[in-house]
């Protein structure tokens, strides 16, 4: 006991330690660009990150307290964040190249206005109608086929096999047809999340246990009482992580479907054209924006799966 | 009974397939008469007067630019684009295809040896463990695909071109989910089987090999069918913004600035071949290498 706490101890020291030499380090000219890094620099700043990392090391070696496993994740996502910025700055990396951590969020912030407009087309209207009618019409197709099995086992093998197809190649079609605007881009979106959707609620159908089917058939319950007592809470752990990958699936057809044409508006227009402007932090700050959508909508699904699917073994063991 | 078996298997698992496939392409065939027929009346039955509806109907299946075209349509096209042409043509298709493949083929390998290499260092280290690999899983829900015009850039001004930029961004698309998936194969053996290698006083390299590694193939294929797939996607998308004059992706885009219709279509039809194909022989080595353990 006495031994554990003494480690916590002493890695709150190491970390102390390797953040004040980070903050040294980074407080040196060299580090804001305003000199060249002399070879002295250079071995700090080696001393230093070699600190960090024995830091993270102690961390992340710890049994308690519970969150040192996440804060040694974030420690080490931040050691990261550091060396790029004092790596790029100190070593005058080009910024076509890589821009540092700092100039893509002035560029996050210079940029607001342009990027929270990208962001209503691609995510507010692309994705969202997307993602939302296609999971729909995934769900409402497999639930009509439910009683159809000839339907079921000729459509199951051609939905799997969707998965391996590159659906998102369907982007020039849908922009000749309903044009440059987020229309197009929703239509892509519908096509790559109503397969996976289809392919989750026929195997969440069959996920109800033979003797709960067996007992709602001695209580001799309908067909419809039987899919919507049993049959759909049993799938609805299937249709919320069908829900999860068409999140990501989604947020990705809607950003390459602009790479084939957009207007002068939305995430993948901005990623693509700047890129090819070399504007590079505001390409950096675009992916920043749709990294963080991905990752708020993830987290959102997470916790509606925990409200819906709070009795599934696979949640409770969370 | 066993003579009647396959016969029951096929009516089982070909039938219910070949009528969606039929249906799918009926239902085609009908959405062309629907949506190319406006354009057919105004750009080509119109300077033929006292046309009949079998006349609108044949000239929705052989349009020049439809806007949907018919299926034998694209077949002919795909057809001709490898047959009339020789293979290094650029307008024979399979060139483009096979250029596709190459880089997606390139990054596939590249990534699972990285996948799986990252995955060996985490089960094997703590601090990787519990510091980097929540950011590989967390990777899983952003959009990666994103980075790519960044990586073309960026391999494009340190001067890579050719196959690397777009192995590189079919690379890092499939190592994510090899790198997920072999963790936890790799620390899928049981406690009773880690301390039997222990009690035979073998080395962690030999309980990785005996152990840790067959035990992990399981978990690795699914894993790298989801990669390949990935992979290829990867690939496309690196040919869109190069101004790549070969591939897949490349085609398609040409196709669209062209108004290329048929062309757009034979080249998304064969891209889905390819993303089938690719597929499929890693389901084959899938196959041999599992028969191999005797599974």
């Amino acid at each position: 006991m006495n031994a554990r706490t003494a480690g916590v101890g002493q890695s709150a020291f190491t970390v102390a330690l390797a953040l004040l030499a980070g903050a040294g380090v980074a407080l040196l000219p060299a580090s804001r660009g305003a000199e060249p890094p002399t070879l002295l620099f250079c071995a700090a700043l080696i001393a230093t990150l070699l600190l960090g990392a024995w830091s993270v090391q102690r961390v992340a070696a710890l049994e308690r307290p519970r969150w040192a496993g996440s804060f040694s994740a974030v420690l080490f996502g931040l050691w990261v964040l550091y060396t790029w910025q004092v790596g790029v700055v100190a070593f005058d990396v080009p910024r076509v190249l890589l821009p540092a951590p700092l100039a893509i969020v002035d560029s996050l912030f210079d940029h607001a206005a342009m990027l929270s407009r990208d962001f209503v087309q691609t995510v507010l209207k692309s994705v969202l109608v997307g993602w939302a009618l296609g999971s729909a019409l995934g769900f409402a197709v497999g639930v009509a086929i439910d009683r159809l099995p000839f339907l079921q086992r000729g459509l199951l093998p051609v939905a799997s096999l969707t998965s391996t197809v590159p659906l998102v190649a369907v982007a020039p079609i849908m922009v000749m047809w309903f044009g440059f605007e987020w229309p197009s881009k929703a239509a892509v979106v519908v096509l790559m999340t109503f397969f996976p959707m289809l392919v989750a609620t026929l195997a969440g159908l069959q996920a109800a246990g033979r003797l709960e089917r067996e007992l709602m058939y001695s209580y001799a319950a309908s067909y419809a009482r039987t899919l919507l007592d049993l049959r759909l809470p049993c799938a609805v752990p299937f249709i919320v992580s069908a829900l999860k990958v068409n999140a990501t699936l989604a947020l990705i057809g809607a950003i390459v479907a602009e790479f084939f044409g957009s207007p002068t508006v939305g995430l993948g227009f901005r990623i693509s054209t700047e890129a090819a402007k070399m504007n590079m932090a505001l390409v950096w700050s675009a992916i920043v924006v749709a990294s963080v959508t991905g990752s708020v909508a993830y987290a959102l699904l997470v916790r509606l799966e925990r409200r819906w699917a709070f009795w599934h073994p696979s949640v409770r063991s969370r | 009974m066993k003579a009647d078996r396959p016969s029951s298997t096929l009516m089982q698992r070909a039938l219910p397939v070949a009528t969606v496939i039929a249906v799918t392409v009926v239902v085609w065939y009908l959405l062309c008469i629907a949506l190319n027929s406006q354009g057919a009346i105004e750009r080509v039955l119109s300077n033929r007067p006292g046309w009949t509806p079998a006349d609108l109907v044949a000239t929705t299946w052989s349009m020049e630019r439809p806007v949907l075209p018919a299926p034998h349509q694209v077949a002919l096209d795909l057809w001709s684009s490898i047959v009339d042409w020789p293979l290094d043509s650029p307008r024979n298709l399979l060139l483009h295809a096979a250029v596709t493949a190459q880089s997606t083929l390139v990054g596939f390998v590249f990534g699972t040896l990285f996948g799986v290499l990252l995955a060996a260092a985490i089960v094997h280290s703590r601090t990787l463990d519990r510091a980097l690999l929540p950011w590989i899983v967390a990777s899983q829900t952003v959009p990666v695909l994103a980075i790519a015009p960044i990586v073309l850039v960026i391999l494009g001004t340190l001067g890579f071109s050719g196959v690397a930029p777009k192995a590189a961004i079919a690379m890092y698309l499939c190592f994510f989910p090899v790198t997920v998936a072999m963790v936890q194969g790799l620390r899928s053996p049981q406690r009773i089987e880690t301390e039997l290698m222990h009690t035979y006083a073998a080395t962690r390299l030999q309980s990785f090999w005996m152990l840790r590694m067959p035990a992990a193939l399981p978990y690795l294929f699914p894993s790298l069918r989801v990669a390949i797939a990935a992979g290829l996607v990867g690939a496309m998308v690196a040919e869109l913004p190069t101004g790549a004059q070969a591939g897949l992706g490349a085609r398609l885009l040409t196709g669209s600035y062209y108004g290329n219709t048929v062309g757009i279509w034979s080249a998304l039809v064969l891209s889905a071949l390819l993303g089938l194909g690719l597929t499929a022989a890693v389901a084959l080595v899938e196959r041999l290498a599992l028969r191999r353990q005797g599974r």
